[in-house]
């Protein structure tokens, strides 16, 4: 049985081990990584900063793979095919694999040792540390990395400095117009840039810490962090130590089928030399992986070059290159006021693409990089001014997702044969778009042009999605379903759509829902204003904002169940159930709750459900917020707010998060700064930890966050979508989302805000609605005909103290 | 023919349902947009609980319906059977709004479908 043993665990070691694992490698795989944990996504790394989690980050270890953290290898023994590791051990092999990645450069300049580095979790923290007492920070370095780093020196509050060699930033992919124009971006946020400087010397006091840094010219920038991020360099030497072959410049020398100068070792990833050259981008490593695992077990593949195309989003701005950065003709498109840069670069025939550089829009980079190398699809003016690129047919060679290298023609495969019809399945079928995300666009325009025609029709009575029967019913101010059916509907409306178009209503005009023809198309819960059982009854769920309850009402929830005989339960929102009450019971059970000073809970509603909360900083003694005081406030806030599925919340008042926010629709977990506010969380039949959509907030600015993000989900998604499902679909993701509500980049924030206050002016209990309304009263009977006659039917035995339901068969 | 009065037609809410005890029977009747009056078994088979006449009214291709507000299965108002499961069906009654504008119903005319 084959021995395969990886030296290093990043993220290209993981690719190497999970193709071996899909490709049904029966031999024994061993994995030897320094750090502390499996490989994690060093492309997100700066999201670790904004609170994403180690966990969040770490890729999953495939079964059977066998790691070895925290160990360093020392050296090879090729003779006997071992590796020796730190404090004595060897491991034995038949295939050896190095993955040992790169160490970021330091320039050899006096007070090097006092900068910081940007490559691994532990850098991080560092940084971290080191920013709490700081309040100027500098980074080396205006490439990706560098703007990454600077990025995240913003994010913890230091005034950032950007220092680059080149006279422009990001030389490696934009021209000098397109640096400018992003320098300006850059300059715009407060950051500050210094092209064609260098670093003569970190600037340090006597105990060592770090006061600023010496360019040289002999300026002086204060600082107090330092951070490195000026290249990497191949970890080459334990490939050097053993004899293997290496570059002049760094680099172990691989081959096409990344095999070394030993036919029993590979090399792939950063610390690979491939054909001259050293790739640090995610794309070609996971190439090399893959070509690595292939050979490994039998194949032929090879790794032939990557297309080194490039599209981010660093500090805001939209920076990408494709192709080629120079031929015989371009075709620049500048607006410095929009601050958006576009440039072509095309044959000396002018037919031909051969690459392109954008800033501040990337969006010629999803329509025209699969064109490099061919003919024209317009003219470059069309496809620079119009945006006519969006609509151009791809021939089946050309590459849409450069990071799993899948093609156009793998697209329309899986769309065939295949059957997949939305993203979420190209993406099971084809790993396209589950690395970087930029292809995502270009998946959705494929499926699109494959002729995949996913119905969006509610139901038979309406062809309409349900967000485009909201915006129907907002703009053309409907406010009945007969005037909506009968102007863009069919029939007289089903189980499916009466409710859905309920709950636009109810959104938009607030108002009672069992008023007048409303009442008719309520699904039962919210007709009966409970929640039906089983055998026919109902629960009654009082609100209990926060769950924050006095002994006083605890007595009165106590007397009503047993009063009416009806069995309790502590919800898992932190709340009392009341079960068992027929419907001609429940306008009693509410009086006398409401009488207490009790209101609907919802419970039965597509609506906000439960605030939880931990019990805070008020008593607690790790609490920095109030976290019960706030899930009270929002609670009330957002009571009787209707929306596409039900919606629930959670407010922890420390990062020991007791009350579990990260599984709710929108969860907020309190810092000694303020709030952090995730969205899209759910338990459920398809559990999903919530993101982080903004940090550190203020209240005001936190409950303004949440008033958009919730009206923004109740606009646009479908029918029974929670948060999580629609944040998941919605294009662009949580970026998207975040430009929308916090940057109104589709100008729509003062509408949704507006909407959110006449939810909030217009709320209304409907119990006590209810109670006050005979009409609606009078259809609270078991029987028409005999109303005050129970349901013979409904009959309750005992278990532990307590009614159950009895069905009749 | 023995007919049972139940209630006065306006006290039907246009498009629900409402349950009617005749005889010891759980009647359920449904009034239509169209004012049409329909009376099904108020059982709902799939459950086992009397709830048929809670459920939302609709209709499927032009048909008249009731949706089960428990499990949400669709049946016939016109026929009594299930439109999602030919195999099952509920009792049909016959109603009528009678002189004075009283809804009437008569369990002896019992509409069995055939399975």
């Amino acid at each position: 049985m084959t021995r395969i043993v990886v030296v290093g665990y990043g993220p290209t070691a993981h690719r190497l081990v999970e193709t071996l694992a899909s490709k049904g490698f029966d031999g024994t795989v061993t994995v030897i990584g320094e750090e502390p944990r499996p490989a994690y996504d060093r492309v997100a790394l700066t999201s670790y900063l904004s609170g994403t989690t180690v966990e969040d980050l770490t890729y999953e270890v495939p079964a059977g793979v066998v790691t070895r953290l925290n160990t360093r290898v020392t050296g090879i023994d090729r003779r006997a095919g071992r590796v020796e590791l730190a404090g004595g051990g060897s491991e034995p092999y038949d295939v050896l694999v190095l993955a040992t990645g790169s160490a970021p450069f330091v320039p050899p300049v006096p007070g090097a040792e006092h900068a910081h580095v940007y490559r691994t979790i532990e850098d991080l923290d560092a940084i971290r540390t080191a920013a709490k007492d700081a309040v100027e920070g500098v980074v080396v370095g205006g490439g990706l990395l560098g703007l990454e780093a600077a990025d995240a020196l913003r994010a913890l509050g230091l005034k950032t400095h950007i220092v680059e060699m080149s006279p422009w930033l990001m030389p490696r992919q934009v021209d000098e117009g397109g640096g400018a124009v992003l320098k300006s971006h850059i300059e715009g946020l407060g950051l500050g840039v210094h092209a064609g400087a260098g670093v003569r010397e970190i600037v340090a006091d006597g105990d060592g810490r770090v006061r600023g840094l010496r360019t040289p010219d002999g300026t002086v920038l204060d600082a107090q962090v330092v951070v490195f991020s000026a290249g990497i360099r191949p970890r080459d030497e334990l490939a050097r130590s053993c004899g293997l072959e290496v570059g002049p410049r760094g680099g172990v020398v691989v081959d096409a089928g990344m095999l070394t100068s030993d036919p029993a070792i590979y090399a792939v990833g950063e610390c690979a030399l491939a054909g001259g050259m050293v790739y640090g981008l995610v794309g070609p490593c996971n190439t090399m992986a893959e070509v690595a695992a292939d050979r490994i077990t039998g194949g032929s593949s090879a790794f032939e070059g990557a297309d080194l195309s490039t599209k981010l989003k660093l500090l805001g701005v939209e920076v990408a290159q494709f192709g080629a950065m120079e031929g015989a003709l371009d075709v620049t498109y500048m607006d410095p006021v929009a601050g958006v840069y576009k440039k072509l670069f095309i044959s000396d025939d002018a037919r031909t693409l051969l690459g392109g550089i954008c800033v501040g829009d990337a969006s010629p980079y999803t329509s025209l990089r699969p064109f490099v190398g061919r003919e024209l699809p317009a003219s470059p003016s069309d496809l620079l001014f119009s945006g006519a690129g969006a609509q151009l047919d791809l021939p089946d060679e050309a590459q849409v997702c450069s990071c799993n290298n899948v093609c156009a023609g793998d697209i329309r495969t899986a769309v065939a044969d295949q059957g997949a019809t939305d993203v979420p399945g190209l993406k099971a079928c084809t790993r396209a778009g589950t690395s970087c995300g930029s292809c995502v666009p270009m998946l959705k325009q494929l499926l699109e042009k494959s002729g995949v025609e996913v119905s969006k029709a509610l139901c038979e009575h309406f062809t309409y999605s349900r967000a485009e029967l909201f915006d129907i019913v907002r703009v053309r101010g409907i406010t009945t379903f007969s005037e909506l059916i009968s102007r863009h509907g069919h029939g007289r409306g089903c189980d499916i759509c009466k409710p859905a178009v309920a709950s636009i209503l109810a959104s938009l005009h607030n108002g009672h829902v069992l008023e007048g023809e409303r009442a008719a198309l309520q699904d039962t819960n919210d007709a009966f204003l409970a929640n039906i059982q089983k055998n026919g009854t109902y629960s009654v769920v009082p609100r209990i904002p926060g769950g924050e309850i006095t002994p006083d009402k605890l007595i009165v929830i106590g007397e009503v169940a047993r009063d009416f005989g009806l069995y309790t339960k502590i919800t898992g929102g932190q709340r009392i159930d009341l079960f068992g009450a027929r419907v001609d019971q429940l306008p009693a059970i509410w009086q006398r709750l409401v009488e207490a000073g009790f209101e609907s809970g919802h419970a039965y509603g597509k609506a906000l459900r439960t605030v939880k909360s931990c019990v805070g900083s008020t008593w607690c003694r790790y609490g920095v917020q109030d976290s019960v005081g706030m899930a009270i406030a929002l609670e009330l806030r957002y009571r009787g707010l209707r929306s596409p599925h039900k919606l629930k919340s959670a407010v922890s008042g420390c990062a020991r998060e007791c009350a579990e926010a990260r599984s709710k629709d929108f969860g907020i977990i309190a810092t000694d700064q303020g709030w952090n506010l995730y969205v899209g969380g759910n338990g459920g039949f398809k559990p999903r930890h919530a993101d982080l959509l903004a940090h550190d907030l203020t209240t005001d600015e936190l409950i303004r966050t949440i008033d958009r993000f919730l009206m923004f989900y109740i606009r646009t998604a479908d029918r029974l979508q929670r948060t999580a499902a629609w944040l998941e679909s919605l294009d662009g993701g949580l970026d998207y989302l975040r430009e929308v509500i916090m940057e109104d980049s589709l100008g729509i924030c003062a509408d949704l805000d507006a909407q959110m206050d006449y939810h909030i002016a217009t709320y209304a209990d409907e119990w006590a609605a209810t109670l006050d309304d005979p009409e609606k009263l009078s259809r609270f009977v078991s029987f028409v005909n005999a109303p005050g006659v129970p349901d013979p039917s409904i009959v309750f035995a005992s278990e532990r103290g307590q009614i159950k339901p009895v069905m009749a068969r | 023919m023995n007919w049972t009065t139940i209630c006065a037609f306006e006290a039907l809410p246009p498009e629900r349902g409402v349950c009617a005890l005749v005889e010891g029977a759980q009647v359920a009747i449904f009034r239509t947009y169209e004012d049409e009056v329909y009376a099904l078994g108020n059982l709902d088979p799939f459950s086992g609980a009397y709830v048929l006449s809670r459920g939302i009214v609709g209709t499927r291709l032009g048909e008249p319906t009731v949706a089960s507000p428990l499990h949400k299965q669709v049946f016939s108002l016109a026929t009594g059977r299930c439109l999602d499961d030919a195999s099952v069906s509920v009792p049909r009654y016959a109603v009528r709004v009678g002189v004075g504008g009283h809804v009437e119903v008569s369990l002896e005319q019992r509409v069995e479908v055939g399975v």
